[in-house]
């Protein structure tokens, strides 16, 4: 069975410049995939391949089958561009049945109405572009790009210009979509968003994939932590396996144990690690 | 065929909203008031000249032909205007403001995105040209009791050559800014009306080189062919002094004309889209 969304081997030169050196990726049905990496570790180019924006240099890239930017791969697609802006004088409504008819949807009102409730703009259907703020505008980019109920969407920044609010409003809809099976890559600089919503993880830097995994597997344990009437201390090394010995030793010992806690190492740690010091 | 009048709506939306179009509907109205005002004092002192006895001008006829060969040239000037605004970012523009993106990925196709885009700025144009130029035509007809004998075509061949000039300016917005695509098809345009006025330097002068000169660049940049067409054809039936003084003005003398530049005008659009499309389709966004 084809994958939702796939690359192999892809790469990308523009000019002297490799922004993708090699990549490989895929997005299974009903998968969110997170992908991370500082600004030009080629996130963007890729998800530009994926969607047919961008031709790549070599190695290819699949949506369900399709090769990307093919016809049939976009009548699968909903995209969210990373900077894209809609005419200002088109109401939110507009919008939506514009694009609508560009992907033959049937949806009609009711599918509007529906899409513009799911990113909490169900009082701003009859406001026009230009009226609305920058966040507003990005929760009327997801609503477009879920138009059709495509099986396959691609998230570039979809909550950069949002607030808290906004970003929560995003976080739900994605857990929505995937509880509904749809396959999401999502491109993003918000760690803490990525990790709350994937199910797996791709770290890019300078064009190549440098870690790959579910949130989990790449959070490595740090060791266990426990606080007796000795004070705090860190057994490095030890894991969730290891807590409950650790806690009998030190109760067999006489101590008065007070808390256990098992380390873990943050997605924040495992990017960190995996990007050196570069900048995002 | 929805998704090509979808957008050719969207471009036609669009272009009517943008304010160089009220830009030009305002220079407009005042182009005509004025025009309806210089024929009307023309026409109404028709009477007061009067050339030599052994001189036979056709008065009438020579001011009619003159003043609408200055109708066109303002129309073909307005009509580029407008045609050069709506098209010179239809797609760097438009993808560096992030308006394409949302468009490019829906399952249209770019060819038909890019058509649809020609389609809508055509629409406009057409409509615009044939309007001033209907207007500019009745004008005349009321205060001078005056119409050429071809009165639709020269219309037409002014609107072909508007249209043309959104085939070269959509070509350019493909690899170019929208700046120097405005830029560049401005400067083909200059060119153009500029290598008309030499043919004509160089049929007074009787300089064959410089009609050669004009004549080819007449055929590299046939909107303006179109437009010399159409000044012959609305100056056909002046003949003797009346024609020769004519051929000698600045909206006389068509040096390449017929059947085969609109034939020749027409393939030159299509390659011009070809090229256009086939560069979209390689253009990374």
């Amino acid at each position: 069975m084809a994958h939702a969304l796939a690359v192999h081997a892809l790469e990308k030169r523009y000019g002297s410049v490799e922004a993708l050196k090699g990549v490989d990726l895929a997005v299974e049905e009903g998968e969110l995939v997170g992908l991370l990496g500082p600004n030009g570790a080629g996130k963007s180019t890729l998800v530009k391949i994926a969607v047919g924006l961008v031709r790549a240099t070599r190695g290819r890239a699949e949506v369900v089958g399709a090769r990307a930017g093919s016809r049939a791969a976009r009548a699968e697609l909903g995209y969210l561009a990373e900077l894209f802006r809609f005419p200002g004088w088109y109401t939110a409504d507009e919008v939506l049945a514009l694009h609508q008819r560009l992907t033959h949807s049937t949806g009609g009102a009711a599918e509007r109405k529906r899409l513009l409730e799911r990113v909490a703009l169900a009082d701003a259907s009859d406001r026009r572009v230009d009226g609305m703020s920058k966040g507003m505008q990005q929760r009327l980019g997801i609503a477009q790009a879920l138009i059709g109920s495509p099986r396959v969407l691609v998230l570039d920044e979809p909550t950069s210009a949002l607030d808290p609010a906004g970003r929560r409003v995003v976080r739900v809809l994605l857990e929505e979509l995937r509880s509904h099976g749809a396959s999401v890559l999502l491109n993003s600089h918000l760690l803490s968003e990525i990790e709350l919503v994937c199910d797996r993880v791709a770290i890019l830097r300078a064009g190549e994939v440098v870690a790959a995994g579910s949130p989990a597997e790449l959070s490595r344990p740090r060791g266990v932590e426990l606080e007796t009437d000795e004070g705090v201390r860190t057994v490095e090394g030890a894991t969730r396996e290891d807590a409950a010995r650790l806690v009998a030793e030190a109760v067999a010992a006489g101590r008065r144990v007070y808390g256990v806690r098992v380390l873990t190492s943050t997605l924040e740690d495992t990017y960190l690690e995996a990007v050196g010091d570069e900048v995002s | 065929m929805s998704s090509v009048f979808t957008i050719a709506g969207y471009g036609f939306r669009e272009a009517v909203r943008r304010k160089v179009f009220a830009v030009v509907v305002l220079l407009t109205a005042a182009f005509l008031a004025l025009f309806w005002l210089a024929n009307h004092y023309v026409f109404t002192r028709l009477s007061t000249i009067s050339p030599p006895a052994d001189v036979h001008v056709d008065t009438r006829t020579f001011a009619g032909a003159f003043l609408l060969g200055l109708a066109m040239f303002a129309t073909l000037f307005l009509g580029v205007v407008l045609a050069v605004f709506l098209t010179l970012g239809v797609v760097t523009g438009d993808a560096e403001r992030g308006l394409l993106q949302p468009l490019v990925v829906r399952p249209i196709g770019r060819s038909t995105l890019l058509l649809s885009r020609f389609l809508g700025a055509a629409a406009v144009c057409i409509v615009y040209v044939l309007a001033v130029y209907g207007i500019a035509l009745a004008i005349i007809d009321l205060t001078g009791h005056w119409l050429p004998p071809s009165k639709v075509a020269p219309g037409l061949e002014l609107a072909g050559g508007v249209v043309i000039v959104i085939a070269l300016s959509i070509l350019g917005s493909v690899v170019l800014s929208s700046t120097a695509n405005g830029i560049a098809v401005f400067m083909l345009f200059g060119a153009g009306l500029t290598a008309g006025l030499l043919g004509t330097i160089g049929h007074a002068l009787n300089s064959h080189s410089i009609e050669h000169a004009s004549k080819v660049a007449a055929w590299a940049l046939p909107f303006e062919a179109l437009y010399q067409d159409g000044l012959r054809l609305i100056s056909s039936d002046a003949s003797g002094l009346t024609g020769f003084l004519l051929q000698l003005g600045p909206f006389g003398g068509a040096y390449v004309h017929g059947w085969g530049i609109r034939v020749w005008s027409a393939g030159y659009l299509c390659v011009a889209l070809a090229l256009a499309l086939l560069a979209f389709s390689r253009r990374d966004l």
